[in-house]
Parts: C-alpha cells; sequence; structure tokens
C-alpha cells in the first residue's frame, strides 16, 4: 500500500506545533534576551543599544532590557575585587550623540585612569537617548544587579515634566518593571496610562521584539568589524542659537514653576533603588545661548525663569535630603555643544570629565 | 518582491490550481502576468513610467512574437483574440486612474488614457509597416536583436542611463536636474530581453517551435519567472503549457509547498539576514580588520547565493502549482571542485544561454578562419569575451567587467591547469584520502576565488575593490 503523504496533514501538524509552542512560550515565558552573542562571541557594546537607522548605524532600538543590557560590555564578567564600578545613568547627553565611544563622558573617565577607594576606577555608560527620569530609575533598576560602588546620574530640567515620564518608548514597553518599581520603592505612575504598550506573552504577538533581539545579535558583526555604534553625519543642524520670544515651559508660565507637574518622586524613587550605593546627581551642563531673546531663554529647551527656580529647587532639595548633588549647569562654553542645548562636542565632554573626575575619585562607598 | 506580494502571486496560482484547474491555464497565466508586470513594477522618478515601461514591455513582446510567427499563423482569429484581451487589459489597468481612491496594481496613477490610445494606434501601424516589409523579414530579426542590445545598453550603461532619463525629462518637461542614471529601473527587462533574444535567434536558426501569441507572451513574460528567472527555453515551457492540465494532486502540491517553503526561508530569513552584514560600499571602508574583512565578504558570497537561489525555489514552486516545472538554475555551486563546475551549477539558465548564443557560435566562427589561432588563445578569447558579457548582463560598469575578467582568466587558468595536472593528479590521488584532499582543496580553492570576484560584484567602485584586497590581505 503506497504511503501517501498528504499536505492537508502537514499544514494540521505545522499549525499544531505552533500553537503548541505559542502555548509553552506562553506558560514558560523564557527570558531569551539573556542569551546574546555580545561579551561572548562579540565584544559587548559600551553602551546601550539604540538606532534608528540600523543599517547605517548597526544598532537598534529594542525595548527588551535583557538583551539591551546582555549586549552591553558591563555585562563581560564578575566585578573584580579591585575594580571601582561607576555607572552612568542619563539621557543622549549621557549615551553620546554625535560621540565615538572613547569620545564619551565614560570614555574619557575610563582614558583618565582613576582610582578611588584604593580600585581601579571603570566607568560604564548605561545613558539612552530620551529624556525621562522614570527612565533613568528604570535604567538604573537594571544596572544595579552589576553591584556599582557609585552612580551618577546626569539630568536636566526636562526631563521633570509628567507628560515626559512615560513618553520614552523604553518606558511606555516595560510596564512590568515599572510596576514592581512601584511596588517596592513607591514609583508613582499611572498604571493605566494609554502610553503603555500592552504587553503579551505569546510568540506571535512578540515576532518583532524576537526578530529585533535576532537582529541585534547580527549587528555584533559589524559591531566587533567597525567599532561603529551610531551614525556620524559630516554636517549636522547646530544647536540653535537665536531663540523664540517665549516664556512657556511646556505649560508652565511665569512666575512660578510648580513642583507638582515635575516627577521630583522619580528622582527619589532612584536614591531608593540604589539603597546604600552611593548616587551622585549631577545637574548635566547645557549650552547657554549669547543670541536673540537669550535675555528670555537660556536655550531652545529653557526660559530662564523656570530653570533659575529649578536649580535652587535641586539645591534646596539635596541639601534636604542629603543628597550628593553637583551642580555643573555652565561648566561647559556654548562653542562646546553640537546639535542640541545638551549634546557636548568632545572637548566638552572632557571638560565634564574634568569636573567629575576628582568628585569621584573622592568617593567612597 | 516583498513577501506579500510573493504571498498574492501564490495564493493566485493556488487558486487556480484547485478552483479552476483544468480549463483555461494559458488565459490565466497570461492574465495574471499582464497584471503582476504592473503591479511589481516599482514608482519611478519619471512620471507615468512605472505604467509605460510594462506597456513597453508587452509591445516588444507583441512585436517580437509577430516577426517570428510563421505568416500564415500571424492573423489567426485566435491570435486577434489574444490581441483583444491584452489591450482590454491595458485599458482596463488604465482606466483605475479615474477611481477615488489610489491604484493597487499600478505604482503611481496611471497616465492620460488619450496617450495610451494613441501609443497603442502607433504601435498597430507599426506592425502593419512590418507586415508590409515581409520580404525583409531576415533583416528585420536582426533589427529587433540589435534593437533589443540597444535598449539594454540605453538602461544599463550609466552614461547612457542618464542621457535618456535626460532626454525623455527634456521631452516630457521634467525637472532636468533630477536626472539620475537609477530613473529606468525597468523591472525583469533583461530576463524578457534574454527570452526574446532566445527566440528571435532561434527564429533566425528555423528551430523555433510554432507558438501562437497567448503562448509567447506567457513565455516570455510568465509571472513566477519575471522578476528574476529562470530564463526558461520556449520549447521546453511550451511542452508543459501544451500538457492537458490536471487536478493539483497531493504530490505536486507537495514538491511545490516544499519548494516555496525553502525558497521564502533562503530569501527572507537566510540571506535578509546576512544582508545586515555583507560587504558593501560603505562597511568596506569602515571594517578595521582582515579577519572581520573575510567575514563582510563571505556574508555575502552566501547572502548573493541564498537571496538568488532563494528567488528561483520560490519561482520553480509557484510554478510546480501552475502545472509548469521550470529548469533549475541552481545545484550547490560552492560544493564544485573547480571553477568551470562552478559556472555550470550557478545561474545556469543565464549561462546555458550564453553559451548557447554566444561561447559555442564564437568558438564555431574562431575554428572556421582560414588560419585559427591557437587552442589556448581561443580559449582564453571565448571564456574572457562570454564572462565579460555575463558582467554586462548585470551592469556595463567597470567594476562587472573586472568581475567578468576574472571570472574568464579564473576559467581559462583552469582549463590550462586541468590539461597540464590531470594525468600528475591522477596518478597522485590513488587512496580515498587522496583524492578526498583533492576534492576538498578544490571546494575551497573554488570558493574563495568565487568569493574575492564578488568584491567586484558587491561594489561600485575600483578603488573600494582594490582598498577590500588590500585588506583582505593585510598589505593596507
Amino acid at each position: 500500500m503506497k504511503n501517501e503523504i498528504k499536505p492537508i496533514n502537514i499544514l494540521v501538524k505545522g499549525l499544531s506545533l505552533f500553537i503548541l509552542i505559542n502555548i509553552l512560550f506562553a506558560v514558560w515565558q523564557p527570558k531569551i534576551g539573556q542569551f546574546s552573542a555580545y561579551n561572548a562571541i562579540f565584544p559587548g557594546r559600551e553602551r546601550l543599544p539604540f538606532g534608528e537607522n540600523s543599517a547605517q548605524a548597526y544598532n537598534l532600538s529594542l525595548f527588551d532590557l535583557d538583551a539591551m543590557f546582555a549586549s552591553h560590555v558591563i555585562n563581560d564578567d564578575q566585578k573584580q575585587d579591585d575594580e571601582f564600578r561607576v555607572i552612568l545613568i542619563g539621557d543622549s547627553s549621557v549615551w553620546g550623540t554625535l560621540l565615538k565611544p572613547e569620545e564619551t563622558l565614560a570614555g574619557q573617565l575610563n582614558s583618565a585612569d582613576m582610582s578611588a577607594c584604593g580600585k581601579n576606577v571603570h566607568v560604564y555608560n548605561l545613558g539612552y537617548p530620551t529624556i525621562s527620569l522614570t527612565k533613568d530609575v528604570l535604567m538604573l533598576s537594571y544596572g544595579m544587579k552589576y553591584e556599582p560602588d557609585l552612580v551618577i546620574w546626569l539630568t536636566t530640567l526636562e526631563a521633570f515634566p509628567m507628560e515626559k515620564q512615560l513618553a520614552s518608548p523604553i518606558v511606555a514597553n516595560n510596564q512590568e518593571t515599572l510596576n514592581s518599581l512601584r511596588s517596592r520603592y513607591g514609583l508613582v505612575f499611572d498604571p493605566n496610562d494609554p502610553a503603555f504598550v500592552k504587553q503579551s506573552s505569546w510568540i506571535i504577538v512578540n515576532r518583532r521584539a524576537f526578530a529585533d533581539i535576532i537582529r541585534l545579535q547580527i549587528y555584533g558583526v559589524m559591531w566587533a568589524a567597525t567599532g561603529i555604534d551610531q551614525i556620524y553625519p559630516v554636517n549636522y543642524e547646530p544647536a540653535q542659537i537665536n531663540l523664540e520670544d517665549n516664556e512657556k515651559f511646556h505649560e508652565a508660565k511665569p512666575p512660578m514653576l510648580d513642583t507638582k507637574s515635575l516627577a521630583i518622586n522619580a528622582l527619589e524613587t532612584g536614591i531608593r533603588v540604589a539603597v546604600d550605593t552611593p548616587v551622585m546627581i549631577v545637574n548635566e551642563p547645557m549650552l547657554i545661548s549669547n543670541g536673540e531673546n537669550s535675555d528670555i531663554r537660556y536655550n531652545f529647551f529653557y526660559p530662564r525663569w523656570a530653570y533659575d527656580q529649578y536649580r535652587d529647587m535641586m539645591a534646596e532639595l539635596s541639601q534636604k535630603n542629603d543628597w550628593n548633588y553637583v551642580d555643573l549647569w555652565d561648566a561647559v562654553p556654548a562653542n562646546e555643544f553640537t546639535n542640541s542645548a545638551i549634546h557636548l562636542t568632545p572637548t566638552g565632554e572632557g571638560l565634564l570629565a574634568e569636573k567629575l573626575a576628582p568628585v569621584i575619585m573622592a568617593t567612597c562607598k | 518582491m516583498t513577501i506579500n506580494q510573493i504571498l498574492i502571486v501564490v495564493a493566485a496560482a493556488l487558486f487556480w490550481g484547485f478552483v479552476m484547474r483544468e480549463r483555461g491555464r494559458l488565459h490565466f497565466i497570461l492574465i495574471a502576468s499582464i497584471i503582476v508586470i504592473f503591479w511589481l513594477q516599482s514608482a519611478l522618478p519619471l512620471r507615468g513610467f512605472d505604467f509605460w515601461l510594462p506597456v513597453a514591455t508587452l509591445v516588444i513582446t507583441i512585436f517580437s512574437w509577430y516577426i517570428t510567427a510563421a505568416l500564415e499563423a500571424r492573423h489567426s482569429r485566435k491570435n486577434w483574440s489574444t490581441l483583444a484581451l491584452i489591450i482590454t487589459i491595458v485599458l482596463l489597468l488604465n482606466l483605475t486612474r479615474f477611481l477615488p481612491f489610489d491604484p493597487a496594481l499600478t505604482a503611481s496613477r496611471p497616465p492620460q488614457t488619450e496617450i495610451l490610445l494613441l501609443i497603442l494606434a502607433l504601435s498597430g501601424l507599426f506592425l502593419f509597416l512590418t507586415k508590409k516589409l515581409t520580404r525583409f523579414h531576415t533583416a528585420l530579426l536582426a533589427i529587433a536583436i540589435i534593437s533589443l542590445i540597444l535598449i539594454f545598453l540605453a538602461i544599463k550603461v550609466p552614461a547612457f542611463a542618464y542621457w535618456v532619463s535626460y532626454g525623455i525629462r527634456l521631452l516630457t518637461s521634467q525637472s532636468l536636474e533630477q536626472a539620475k542614471i537609477t530613473d529606468l529601473r525597468w523591472l525583469g527587462f533583461s530576463y524578457v530581453a534574454f527570452r526574446i533574444i532566445h527566440t528571435l535567434r532561434d527564429r533566425q536558426m528555423g528551430r523555433l517551435p510554432d507558438v501562437d501569441l497567448a503562448e509567447y507572451m506567457t513565455y516570455v513574460i510568465f509571472f513566477p519567472a519575471f522578476t528574476a528567472g529562470p530564463i526558461d527555453r520556449i520549447e521546453r515551457f511550451m511542452k508543459d503549457l501544451r500538457q492537458p492540465a490536471t487536478a493539483l494532486g497531493n504530490d505536486e502540491l507537495l514538491v511545490a509547498g516544499q519548494r516555496f517553503i525553502l525558497g521564502l526561508f533562503k530569501k527572507f530569513v537566510i540571506a535578509d539576514a546576512l544582508a545586515l552584514i555583507a560587504l558593501n560600499d560603505v562597511n568596506a571602508l569602515q571594517v578595521r580588520t582582515a579577519g572581520w574583512t573575510w567575514i563582510l565578504l563571505y556574508a555575502y558570497a552566501f547572502q548573493i547565493y541564498f537571496d538568488f537561489s532563494g528567488y528561483t525555489d520560490i519561482a520553480i514552486g509557484t510554478s510546480r502549482l501552475l502545472g509548469i516545472k521550470l529548469p533549475e538554475n541552481f545545484s550547490t555551486p560552492y560544493l564544485k571542485p573547480n571553477l568551470t563546475q562552478f559556472w555550470n551549477n550557478w545561474h545556469i539558465t543565464l549561462t546555458q544561454w550564453f553559451r548557447a548564443y554566444f561561447f559555442n557560435p564564437t568558438t564555431r566562427w574562431l575554428r572556421s578562419w582560414k588560419n585559427p589561432l591557437p587552442m589556448p588563445l581561443m580559449i582564453l578569447v571565448t571564456q574572457v569575451a562570454t564572462m565579460v558579457l555575463i558582467g554586462f548582463w548585470h551592469g556595463v560598469t567597470w567594476n562587472f567587467t573586472l568581475w567578468g575578467l576574472w571570472h574568464g582568466l579564473g576559467l581559462f587558468i583552469h582549463n590550462r591547469w586541468n590539461e597540464f595536472t590531470r594525468a600528475r593528479a591522477t596518478a597522485w590521488a590513488t587512496t580515498p584520502i587522496r583524492q578526498n584532499v583533492l576534492a576538498i582543496s578544490g571546494v575551497l580553492i573554488t570558493f574563495h576565488f568565487v568569493a574575492l570576484g564578488w568584491i567586484f560584484f558587491a561594489l561600485s567602485s575600483t578603488s573600494t575593490s582594490l582598498h577590500v584586497f588590500l585588506k583582505l590581505f593585510s598589505i593596507k
């Protein structure tokens, strides 16, 4: 008797297998992001994966924190006894937009060969583009797994407005982690905010996320081969010097900056997340314009009145809570900014590193 | 082709296979093929050309059939009906310009119907004139071949392509500053041209089977193979097309499905993943070490193989659903122990085409000389010329020329080397281990020779290619 293979049987079996794998996956929920070719086949990345044009940057934005950190050089080895581990948290200015890895703040601090508490200082860049304190807390909470001896958290007023907190895609796609930060450390946010992207355990729903994890591994070849992880355009639009005659900061108008509209709770949560690891909060340098309407605004982001009140508020909060706070808002001259009022040139990063290095070396856990 | 386009094409083939299998195959394929060549043509910067180029494909094909068909067959009722069907489909596609939503079957809104009618009328007039020139039939065949080659050069030689675009822009009052060599990306023309030249040449030689207009059109623009081959031979294609269609059985569905799924996997999983790291003009200048340059080159070598052979598998699988067994185009080429065997197994239908219509006739012609060239020189001339022409088929640029030269010289050297060492190799390879050593080293050397040749193929400038060569061997 002829043993005939029927295509319909193959189709049914294939479909059944697919459904079974989906169910198993949904029940088991394996953390596939933790398996990484980085730090094994390819060297770990100097900064977290982020890229809007992956084909040219050999990098891409994804929302799986496991995969992101697994690709980072911080995930390479166990911390050595003689290492004084510093992690930098912050926005694109810390991540290093338009800067090569060695030109970033972390790169320049590492090249300074510092020591603290009799140990060799090693600085890890855990900055991530998009400005939001909640996003910083998210990164910090993950970064704490790597046992830092010091957390340097660079921030700016633009990270504080409530409406900015969940606007970062990495935040919107990680509600579960935020929920855990809420229950453990009291992070305040609206769990029903429509900004959140609904999570699913099904492979079919997460296929884009899985494809991104695979693409990230493949781009490891290009990272290893070229050392490039972002696009370095020959020309770019420089940061705005001539400013609008506008005194508004988001929805706030002079004379008073309403602190209720600022996510101070996120800052406090971050300090709690660090537990007993020292946290240095740095008010990051910004461009101070001398162009049109610079008597009204410091730069594209900030009207003078709001920023001045923010600095006063930070100084007051730090004093009240005994925070290690360093205000470096004017540490870098206007000509050392690139395409944004917070993005620095390599020289600008060097100036910032010079200011921070003595503070790091004076820190002991 | 995108995966969605491929799935729609396969759905159409399955629809016919299950629903209409035993009737109307020829007309189903013809209608689907005409629609597909409009649908797949990408948008072009030249206004209306994403419609005019498929129209040109159809007009050229009809004209080619007309001059290759037997005189008595040209004006049969059946062929008039086919012509009417083709014109109706083109007109209907054009009339979608009046629909209130964006057209789905053309890349942009089709151009004015009056111009289409004018072009159709002029084409009819041209055919009428051709009819009057019956006594110059042989010359017409030659003129048609030369015209196709000239069109080919006009879109493949960068300088010509620029001036053609410039001229079209001048005539149609479009921005002259925007003229680019990529303005005339004529989908499938390379394959269409080669299929038509094959029929014209076979007609000249008296070998062309009698085919009616519908069969000829179906052969030239057969939708599963329109964009990426294989280049079938018309007599073989007709054998399948004329066989009575039967219901789509399990065996056929299984074979077609396996081939199709394999093709999808090769193209959209392996090739597209390798494309992220394959050698290109940008990363060629960014890569830091020789080792990684080799990795990028290997990635390119496998990417181009899986991409192209994947598309072939998709075409073969889809056409099987329609009862057409397209010829194979690849047969594990990277596992062949020498360059001659590589070229017998890489893009098989293209190399067979060149063998039939260039290499063999040229060799015969050279041999017919009163004082023929010495054999090695004759082999050198024919192999280099053939491979350079294959290079030109991909694009008339310095790099494709160098790629052709690389392979032409490689084939010649292999030929001479084989002549020189055959007896010694046979004498040495007396044990299975020695035979394996010879076979494996042959595969490795051949693969690396081919991979190094891909440098010219992957990159657009000779200076970047030289840079990569030096980098690979740590000279730079």
